[in-house]
């Protein structure tokens, strides 16, 4: 009589958020415009280079004469200053913004993560050391250690294994590339500290559950016990914690770009075409418009798609 | 082993206290007891009489600070369990001592599949392979009685209903075949009759694998069937101790009696009122100088409020905390002779 009984697949906490996240529809909104995002900047400079001979750093040979042309067919969002394609320099641009966005909150993400929960899990004398230090580095504005460290160990005095990673990734001795890489690490050495408060303070309301009485019992280690048992439980709030990190590195790194700290030319990101554009936008607008639209529209789908994974993840607090 | 007589383990004036803001709590204050192998062992006591604290001790799971060991042994196969490192005490969790806890809805890790779950414990303990531990665990899966377990292994904690997840609990905690099992209220938190299925599979898991057994537990109904002998806990001192019959038929300490007398008997006293014990159990912050169970009882003399009683011994094996405990057991014995008598 039991041979014919279905077999229930089991819905894991995932895909019941999945469920619940595409039900909302800004958040769809932002998941669609990132993926389109993501995939024109990963394609897009090479497809135009193919297509139009166009690149978004070398000044072309006739720059001189295409110097600040508004948008035509050739060139959908005009040129720049040094007559270089807008679009493939938005694109480029975009590549740069993304990656210091995302590699940045990863940054923060495996500090902070790791962080908050050795605090939260061992506790007492530990905890409270490890979290006056976050306190202290809290204190002091996040964009003032940025500058600092930039403008110390930026351009010559670049640290060694920063220039190993941008060599490695990016290719021999690239001064800017190197700069663009002290930028990723500066920005998520400021941004792991919301993070580590936010995971120490889940693995606080974690610990003391029979579970990990249970796990201990079965002589798992304490190492075992923080990232096998609590990080896992801790995902949720982390997830969306990430995803609203993304746009406000990104927002700081325009900001620093802005002000000459951040990306340099010939590198391009969205703060830095930004900056160029601005000292144009009474008579060519479209050099500020373009990378300030684009940059607004990514950060728009992110805060939105944060705020959905919120509501997916976290059951109770969302709205019917 | 032959040189401890059997004996798998002996917890001598076992002391854990607790600092807390409001004083020193003695949760336990000097226990003693013997297991001895293949056998199982009742540990009854009201809510807040240490008989966790006395098993989390034997796991060295006490938080410390608060907590902490203060006084006695626990000698196991003949290791000083207090005197290991902790890592070699990781050794011996969930290999040779395991535990099952009172409420399999929380036990299990929520996020985790019964899988992984399963398979760590052989994987730490047993060094086995990922395939090893993943066979091992629909093994033992089946052993606990849960059908179709090829497929159920594959689930999440919270698609088992309470019964399953702590038969999953049963499972991981036999994984490696541990010398003793602790198992520390295991049915509170089911129902009725899924109660008499986890207790049946302990009992007949404890005859096919010749584990020891502690059995935590507030129910008296519980331990009459399943134990050898039986400690009395209350406010962290061991009350009475006894072989499982002799104790439920002649009690030798008017806590046990009272104990006995609170569960009900639907068949005698229709109609009338449940008994309880009179008042509550003491704060074990402030505990008086004399018997920490004088307030309560029905025969307190002016001596019990004055001076602590003597652990008296009746028999071979039947101890008894009380300055009368002589005159309870005779008490007791009378009665037995009168209700057979009237039977």
């Amino acid at each position: 009589m039991v041979e014919n009984v279905e077999i229930i697949k089991g819905t894991s906490l995932w895909r019941d958020a999945w469920k619940r996240l595409l039900k909302n529809k800004l958040a769809v909104f932002g998941l669609v415009v990132l993926a389109i995002m993501a995939l024109l900047v990963i394609f897009g400079p090479e497809i135009i280079y193919l297509t139009t001979g166009f690149t978004a750093d070398g000044i072309p040979e006739d720059g001189n004469l295409i110097k600040s042309f508004p948008p035509s067919l050739i060139h959908p969002m005009g040129t720049d200053e040094a007559g270089r394609d807008m679009l493939a320099r938005v694109l480029q641009g975009g590549r740069i913004s993304l990656m210091v966005g995302i590699i940045s909150t990863f940054v923060s993400l495996i500090v902070g993560v790791s962080y908050g929960a050795i605090a939260g899990y061992l506790g007492g004398r530990i905890d409270n050391l490890m979290m006056r230090v976050v306190d202290m580095i809290y204190a002091i504005p996040y964009i003032l250690i940025v500058i600092v460290l930039l403008s110390v160990f930026g351009g010559q005095n670049t640290p060694g294994w920063i220039s190993f990673l941008s060599d490695t990734f990016g290719g021999a001795g690239n001064q800017g590339l190197s700069q663009i890489f002290m930028l990723f690490f500066a920005l998520g050495l400021v941004s792991w500290l919301t993070m580590a408060r936010v995971v120490r303070g889940q693995v606080l309301s974690l610990k003391n559950q029979e579970f990990v009485v249970a796990a201990k019992a079965t002589g798992v280690s304490t190492f075992g016990i923080i990232f096998r048992h609590l990080v896992p439980n801790t995902l949720g709030p982390v997830i969306v914690y990430a995803t609203l990190t993304v746009p406000s590195v990104m927002l700081t790194e325009a900001f620093l770009s802005y002000l000459g700290l951040g990306v340099q030319a010939p590198f391009a990101s969205w703060g830095s075409l930004a900056s160029d554009g601005i000292r144009n936008i009474a008579i060519f607008p479209w050099q500020l418009i373009f990378p300030g639209l684009t940059m607004a529209l990514t950060l728009f789908s992110l805060n939105f798609l944060g705020d959905g994974l919120r509501d997916a993840l976290d059951p109770q607090t969302r709205k019917f | 082993m032959s040189e401890n007589n059997g004996t798998i383990l002996s917890v001598s004036d076992l002391k854990t206290y607790f600092m807390t803001e409001d004083g020193v709590v003695k949760a336990v204050d000097g226990i003693s007891f013997e297991l001895k192998k293949g056998e199982t062992l009742g540990i009854v006591g009201e809510s807040g009489s240490g008989k966790s604290v006395t098993n989390l001790s034997v796991m060295r799971l006490i938080q410390e600070p608060p907590g902490k060991i203060a006084g006695g042994q626990i000698v196991f196969d003949g290791i000083d369990v207090l005197g290991l490192p902790i890592d070699e005490v990781r050794k011996i969790r969930g290999k040779r001592i395991a535990m099952i806890f009172q409420d399999p809805m929380t036990s299990l890790n929520p996020f985790l599949k019964i899988s992984k779950q399963l398979m760590e414990v052989t994987q730490l303990h047993l060094g086995h392979s990922k395939k090893q531990a993943y066979d091992h665990a629909v093994k033992m899966l089946k052993m606990v009685g849960i059908s179709d377990a090829e497929e159920r292994i594959g689930s999440y904690p919270h698609e088992f209903s309470g019964g399953m997840r702590q038969r999953v609990m049963i499972a991981m905690a036999l994984s490696c075949d541990p010398e003793l099992l602790i198992a520390d209220e295991p049915t509170t938190a089911l129902d009725v009759t899924i109660q008499a299925q986890i207790l049946e599979l302990i009992k007949d898991l404890k005859a096919r694998m010749g584990t020891s057994v502690i059995l935590i537990t507030h129910d008296l109904g519980v331990v009459a069937g399943m134990t050898d002998k039986i400690v009395v806990m209350y406010a962290g001192k061991v009350f009475e101790q006894a072989p499982t019959r002799e104790l439920f038929a002649t009690p030798a300490n008017p806590y046990t009696k009272g104990l006995l007398k609170s569960v009900p008997d639907p068949a005698h006293e229709q109609g009338n009122p449940l008994y309880q014990i009179p008042g509550l159990p003491p704060d074990v912050a402030h505990l008086p100088p004399g018997c920490p169970f004088a307030d309560r009882c029905y025969r307190v003399e002016e001596i019990c409020h004055r001076e602590f009683p003597p652990f008296v011994q009746i028999n071979e094996n039947h101890h008894s905390l009380c300055h009368f405990a002589n005159e309870v057991y005779e008490e007791s014995k009378k009665e037995k002779l009168a209700t057979d008598g009237h039977r």
